[in-house]
């Protein structure tokens, strides 16, 4: 009896076993089959850009170039040196560059400011006021494009990169008061409190005392900000066109222009061009680039 | 006088983030209920004309296209996304091995703009060039993928491409779910006899129910905005089969001059958004106060 019962209970635990490897199996293969579905579109856009348009035509999206070839980057960078219709992405791409670093750091400041008041000096009404930034993060910005088409055209800033500093610092700002109160909140008000008996005044506690633990949460913000604002296309493709368009309506006016023959090559060097920086962010610190989209992904 | 000062140094600081918002964004938009009542063409008028642009819009055939386009999207995208979510965070949470790398992977299209998305998707699945050519070449002669080209399909191009850029992030908020989970939960199940699979269907995914919610909320959200996906991806096209509100909203305004029309599109939008939108921001503030 006592034998049977434990013959039986190794077969069962054999079984089991046997289970397990083909789980395994079965597990990786999944989460393989799944990684080449994400990483098939980078993959595309690289080779492709290294080819030229003959090999584009008898090959197909997998082929491997048969040598490296540059020359569609440095035609999407740079153009064909033919002046008038030439359009490259040079001079868009420090658009974006002078667009996103003064407005990344307004919209960072102000929230990191909103935030310090809203968890350390706490007034009657505050979770009312926070709740009124907080609604800012969700509206659909449809809702707001044709009165603030109006208003750049009366300050004199439509169509220049001025006018997208002013709405991009705008609309971040829900977004980083709610990162920085999120983050301000959990830090003991005790510090505060301390410093205020010492007799540290309102500025001082924010640069002495909380700015110099903020590291973590201003990479969070920043990073947030910059791929937010880097990528976006709804207000660069509404609020500028021509000389003053950010990198991503200049990337879409070139895949869209329809003067000659199709360059593939050309457009997928390009994608890589406007898409390269935030990547960049993305791997060296992705760890924060996630934390910021698990508490602020709201925006589309 | 310094004493006041001093004394109202925090809402003093405070005031240029509420003057902002209560400028730029609730006056703009009740600026633009406004306008929506208004028969306004290419310069806002101010008399008012009551419902008529909200009838003339839901008269409007191009605008039935792009909502019945914006359910269709949004119940794919939002079932792919967190299917596809769910069981790459499940498989990714049984001590993989090169977790980081696969995590990496399957987020990185959450760095990209859209409109670099659409640039490659626009590619991969053009007819000419693109996977129709990838698998005639592989000896399936008569192999067609037209979707990109095809009035019928092109929105599952859309599709495609979306859920491609959003899974990962769904993933990111399931993995994260699946961790903060006590190790002591699931070992008294196991040790009670419960297998794996019952672990995660009886115990785990029913506790998972706040990050549902969010994905929901986050995803719905995504869709009602999509606006640069479809800009990239098909114009629109085939015709007018792509359109969804958000880029009525533009065209309307922008192209056509409709400004009061395309306020009225811009409110419905805004009422889709606050509708899943408040009950999320209301639990949300309910849990912080349990706390």
């Amino acid at each position: 009896m006592q034998d049977s019962l434990q013959s039986s209970y190794r077969q069962l635990e054999q079984k089991s076993k046997y289970t397990n490897i083909f789980l395994r199996w079965f597990l990786y293969l999944v989460l393989i089959l799944f990684a080449s579905y994400f990483i098939f579109p980078l993959y595309v856009m690289i080779v492709t850009s290294l080819k030229t348009m003959e090999e584009i035509r008898q090959g197909t999206l997998l082929t491997w170039p048969s040598a490296l070839n540059f020359d569609s980057w440095a035609v999407a960078w740079g153009g064909r040196g033919y002046g008038a219709g030439d359009t490259f992405l040079k001079p868009y791409f420090w658009n974006s560059i002078k667009m996103v670093v003064p407005a990344v750091f307004f919209s960072t400041f102000v929230g990191a400011m909103a935030g310090y008041v809203l968890t350390k000096w706490r007034f009657k009404g505050d979770k009312w006021v926070f709740l009124f930034l907080l609604f800012g993060c969700f509206i659909p910005y449809q809702a707001i494009l044709l009165p603030m088409a109006r208003t750049l055209g009366v300050l004199g800033i439509s169509n220049s990169v001025i006018g997208l500093v002013l709405v991009h610092t705008v609309y971040g700002i829900p977004f980083t008061t709610l990162f920085f109160r999120n983050f301000y909140v959990s830090i003991p008000t005790e510090l505060v409190k301390a410093a205020r008996i010492d007799g540290a005044g309102f500025f001082k506690i924010f640069f002495k005392i909380l700015l110099p633990i903020s590291a973590p949460i201003i990479v969070v913000t920043v990073i947030w900000q910059f791929t937010q604002i880097w990528n976006d296309f709804l207000f660069g493709s509404t609020f500028s066109f021509g000389e003053a368009a950010p990198i991503q309506v200049a990337l879409n006016n070139m895949v869209l222009s329809s003067t000659s023959v199709k360059e593939y090559n050309v457009d997928m060097a390009s994608a890589i061009i406007a898409g390269i920086p935030t990547l960049i962010v993305y791997v060296l610190a992705g760890k924060y680039f996630i934390r910021g989209l698990t508490s602020g992904a709201v925006k589309g | 006088m310094f004493k006041w000062l001093e004394k109202n140094l925090p809402k003093i600081v405070m005031a240029p983030a509420v003057g902002l918002i209560g400028w730029f964004v609730y006056g703009f938009v009740l600026w633009t209920l406004y306008i929506s009542f208004t028969n306004s063409k290419i310069l806002p008028k101010y008399e008012l004309w009551g419902f008529g642009q909200y009838e003339k819009l839901w008269a409007s055939r191009k605008w039935l296209i792009a909502v019945d386009n914006l359910l269709v999207f949004t119940a794919l995208f939002l079932v792919f996304c967190i299917v596809i979510g769910i069981i790459l965070a499940i498989f990714l949470d049984q001590k993989i091995r090169s977790e980081g790398l696969l995590r990496t992977i399957y987020l990185y299209p959450m760095a990209l703009s859209f409109i670099v998305t659409g640039t490659a998707w626009k590619w991969i699945l053009n007819p000419t060039l693109g996977i129709q050519k990838l698998f005639i070449d592989w000896g399936f002669e008569n192999f067609t993928f037209d979707w990109l080209v095809n009035r019928e399909m092109a929105i599952y191009t859309i599709v495609i491409a979306g859920v491609w850029q959003s899974a990962g992030f769904v993933m990111a908020l399931f993995l994260a779910g699946l961790r903060s989970v006590e190790d002591e939960i699931v070992k008294a199940a196991k040790i009670d006899g419960a297998g794996i699979f019952t672990v995660y269907w009886k115990i785990l995914l029913p506790m998972m129910r706040p990050v549902f919610f969010t994905s929901f909320v986050i995803l719905v959200h995504i869709s009602i905005k999509s606006y640069d996906l479809i800009v990239a991806l098909t114009q629109g096209g085939p015709g007018i089969s792509t359109t969804m509100p958000a880029l009525y909203m533009t065209q309307t305004a922008f192209h056509k001059s409709q400004v009061g029309l395309s306020a009225a599109s811009a409110m419905m939008m805004f009422m889709a958004v606050a509708a899943v939108i408040i009950p999320y921001l209301y639990s949300e503030l309910r849990r912080e106060n349990a706390r």
